[in-house]
């Protein structure tokens, strides 16, 4: 893997005179997709415009391949080898194509050039059609495509985009991370994604940091992140669907047993007899059938009644009662094989592996 | 599209240009201007606008005439923001010369002032020789009656012979004060039907369109006198003492007063104003 | 009415005879006021800039200024410049009073709040993230400063036309200051004023007239650009 290309230390931004940010140390490994998650007002925008040059810190070091943004020069210099994508799609009142090129234009490109790259962003985010239009008169998703197309054809040494998907609605978001996803990987950009969306960050990031009240509380793969969240606050953010309150009944060997509504649930752990804890199931392990399956290593397996359906694009999120709520991820498909409907009643089962307990008093298991 | 705003800026910046350097200014030279301060009477009379460019061409000196009322060109004087006055308000004169404002004051020309009144006259002041005593009537029918209000050379004058009449009108609902000129004055009392006190000059100016009447006229006391005087140069460093005696000068030439003796003969079929240089007061 | 169709036809005659005193007053008013428009645009556009960007103490004192400045009498102006501009006044020594151009510089001050205001207002229609959006695209501070006034072309079109509208109306501080000069410093609304003092109502509705045209063609013409920008 190569090197870090963006590299934070010691890094404290202000607003007005109110600290906002502060962070330790940050990284971004070159061709590397990193996704900042985290509630609102926890810095993301903050984080994402000191990086890209837009706000100046208070104290600590910014550096692109080594050389630092010390100064309102090389902040300016950087600004033309980067650039970031707004929530909102900010174009300018003129054609699509003007633009598309108005980036490139800024940073002084003949025209050769300009109409090169105009024709391959056009393609890849599929506004060839629109070039001539009025940015005024383009939808919702037409006009974050365009905002897209804008950014990548600059192509920045790092792409920076804030929530660029949240004022859109869920197909067309769909679609647009679609084809983003596919630009990053085949231009391989780097890129650093401020998102309050889970699945976004698993579908386009490859590091995830999540930020609270201007500190970075956990950072790591995603796939770490997501499965073993540092704290309940992580978990309830990073999108652990079912997050629950039960009492250890025991602990042997590693695996707990906790007692929930009377029913009692495997885990891998540590903890007390008697401790109060909570823990988390991510949906996507759980799988729902209509009758106890064979599979031997599902140590939990749940008997429930079906109680919402919610649609999520592709997918079918699966709200069962079986004395305490679970969530279950299912395909469409698996769903019309199911005949799931709410009432109708089937079996959750899940593995202890997949069960992650997070203490909340962390003393060690006695 | 840019192009339209390059255009637009363009024109509008090539035309402000114009406006900075193209001003026909013989002004450039600012030791060659005079400031002449001067009544609204003379400019409405149209009398300035035969005299100045002979005087500009003569002397080469641009003339920038500030037409105001006499009250108010005797304040420029005062601070000095002024170089030469015409005025007609011959007490306030006194008083500006004596108190080493002015210098060198010298008799002009005069016309007169005249009591303007609707024809039928509702006070019964036609005939009356005495401004006074027509004032007198005025006041006790309580007609209405239209002051300059301005502390003007005219406006000095009404309250001359109001203090002669021993009437305290300022106050009484029947006097009304416009604070505008004479021409607009004399529009008001036409519009209201009211009495005023004019000079003769604007009042033949605008006879035509008014429907006003001469009801009281010929008391020496109506006499309307104008003066030239020079500010004095020493009190106000920055004054154009030069050109301002050569303007005094050539308001009291023959020339000049020929001039002053025949100007509206033609339109109105009589003078408007009467040459009065070198006689005494 | 006799007197307003007499003004009108008496308007038609001057014009159309060239009339050379009656031409060089038009000029004149149409020099100063775009001058001094074209002076209150860079000054109001500059100073809505400021406001509209930046973010410092006494902003909101400014702001409320500039508001207040845009009902600001122009008399007022036409007192204060006049007794600054006085020879024995502050900047007597330019010895400006009584010149085109001490006319300027009081329709410009009467203009400059209003192009300001107006400016203000348009630029704060502007998405608040457009500023750094630009700065992220790669600008300069004078480019991003170039890209907000373009991207707030219409509106400020509409501050032009104000502020144009004002000054070429204007006539308390152009007497004040200009004195009515004639062939020097009088403009179309002094020789108005004198016009109908002196009781020549027709040609003082003549003069009205070519003034109404007069503001009526510069608005038309910046309405015109305005509307092809929109509808296309």
């Amino acid at each position: 893997m190569s090197g870090e290309i963006l590299t934070v230390r010691d890094l404290v931004v202000h607003r007005g005179n109110v600290p906002v940010l502060a962070l330790p140390a940050l990284g971004v490994r070159a061709g590397s997709v990193l996704a900042l998650v985290g509630p609102n007002g926890s810095g993301k925008t903050t984080l994402l415009q000191t990086l890209a040059g837009l706000l100046e810190p208070r104290s600590g070091v910014v550096a692109l391949a080594g050389e630092p943004l010390d100064s309102r020069g090389a902040r300016a210099a950087y600004r033309k080898r980067v650039t970031l994508v707004f929530q909102e799609p900010l174009l300018f009142d003129t054609t699509v194509r003007a633009n598309v090129e108005s980036g490139l234009k800024l940073r002084r490109l003949g025209a050769a050039d300009r109409a090169a790259r105009l024709a391959d962003v056009a393609r890849r985010f599929g506004i060839a059609h629109l070039l001539d239009r009025s940015a005024r008169k383009l939808s919702g998703g037409e006009a974050q495509r365009t905002s897209l197309a804008r950014a990548f054809a600059l192509k920045p040494e790092i792409l920076f985009l804030d929530e660029p998907f949240s004022a859109l609605d869920a197909p067309t978001r769909e679609a647009l991370i679609d084809d983003l996803a596919r630009t990053l990987q085949e231009t391989r950009t780097t890129a650093v994604l401020a998102t309050h969306d889970q699945l976004e960050a698993m579908r386009l990031a490859d590091t995830m940091a999540v930020l609270r009240e201007g500190r970075i509380v956990q950072s790591g793969r995603v796939a770490e992140v997501i499965n073993h969240p540092a704290d309940e606050l992580v978990a309830a953010f990073v999108g652990m669907e079912t997050v629950l309150e039960g009492i250890v009944t025991s602990c042997v060997r590693g695996v707990l047993t906790v007692t929930v509504a009377g029913r009692d649930v495997q885990a891998l752990g540590e903890a007390r007899p008697g401790e109060t804890v909570l823990f988390g199931v991510r949906p996507e392990n759980v799988t729902l059938a209509l009758e106890p399956g064979r599979d031997t290593s599902a140590r939990n397996s749940f008997r429930g009644a079906v109680v919402r359906l919610a649609p999520r694009g592709p997918i079918l999120k699966v709200d069962i009662d079986c004395g305490f709520f679970l969530t279950a991820i299912v395909t469409v498909r698996s769903a019309e094989d199911l005949a799931l409907q709410p009432g109708r009643e089937v079996v959750a089962s899940f593995k202890a592996t997949a069960v992650h307990v997070i203490r909340r008093f962390p003393p060690a298991c006695g | 599209m840019r192009r339209i705003y390059a255009v637009l800026a363009t024109v509008v910046l090539a035309l402000a240009t114009c406006a900075v350097l193209g001003t026909h200014a013989p002004a450039a030279a600012a030791e060659n201007t005079l400031i002449l301060a001067t009544t609204t009477s003379t400019q409405d009379s149209g009398l300035l606008d035969v005299l100045i460019p002979i005087f500009e061409k003569k002397t080469g000196c641009f003339v920038k005439t500030i037409a105001v009322g006499s009250g108010q060109a005797m304040a420029m004087g005062q601070r000095g923001e002024a170089d030469v006055l015409l005025v007609h308000s011959p007490a306030a004169e006194e008083t500006f010369v004596a108190d080493g404002f002015g210098l060198a004051r010298r008799l002009v020309m005069h016309n007169d002032f005249i009591i303007v009144g609707p024809g039928a006259d509702p006070a019964r002041i036609r005939g009356t020789p005495s401004a006074a005593e027509a004032f007198v009537k005025i006041a006790a029918s309580r007609a209405l009656f239209l002051s300059r209000g301005d502390n003007s050379g005219t406006h000095a004058q009404e309250q001359r012979l109001w203090k002669a009449a021993g009437i305290e009108a300022e106050g009484q609902s029947w006097y009304q004060q416009t604070g505008l000129g004479m021409g607009q004055t004399l529009n008001v009392a036409a519009e209201k039907k009211g009495y005023t006190l004019a000079d003769r000059g604007t009042y033949l100016a605008l006879r035509s369109s008014l429907g006003l009447e001469i009801l009281g006229e010929g008391d020496p006391a109506l006499a309307n006198i104008y003066h030239v005087i020079e500010v004095n140069a020493e009190r106000f460093p920055k004054a154009n003492a030069a050109a301002a005696k050569a303007f005094a000068d050539f308001m009291v030439s023959e020339e000049v007063q020929t001039i002053i003796g025949t100007f509206g003969v033609e339109t109105f079929g009589s003078p408007l104003f009467f040459p009065d240089a070198g006689k005494p007061e | 009415m006799d007197l307003i169709w007499e003004g009108i036809k008496r308007a038609l005659h001057l014009l159309l005879t060239l009339d050379r005193e009656v031409l060089g007053i038009t000029i004149l008013s149409l020099r100063v006021s775009l001058l001094a428009t074209f002076i209150s645009l860079v000054a109001g556009i500059g100073a809505a800039l400021l406001l509209a960007l930046n973010r410092f103490p006494g902003r909101r004192l400014a702001i409320a200024l500039v508001n207040t400045g845009m009902g600001f009498p122009p008399v007022v102006v036409g007192l204060v410049v006049t007794i600054v501009l006085w020879r024995n006044g502050p900047l007597g020594f330019l010895e400006l009073l009584y010149t085109p151009t001490a006319i300027v510089v009081a329709q410009a001050i009467i203009a400059t709040p209003i192009i300001a205001g107006v400016s203000l207002a348009a630029l704060q229609q502007l998405p608040a993230d457009l500023r750094l959006q630009i700065l992220a695209l790669g600008a300069s501070r004078a480019q991003m400063l170039w890209l907000i006034v373009r991207e707030a072309r219409l509106p400020l079109l509409a501050a032009v036309m104000a502020g144009f509208g004002g000054v070429i109306s204007e006539v308390g501080a152009a007497i004040m200051v200009g004195g009515n000069i004639k062939g020097y410093t009088r403009v179309l609304t002094t020789a108005t004023v004198m016009e109908t003092s002196k009781g020549n109502f027709d040609i003082a509705i003549a003069l009205s007239v070519i003034l109404l045209l007069l503001a009526f063609a510069v608005n038309a013409l910046l309405t015109h650009v305005q509307q092809r920008n929109r509808q296309r």
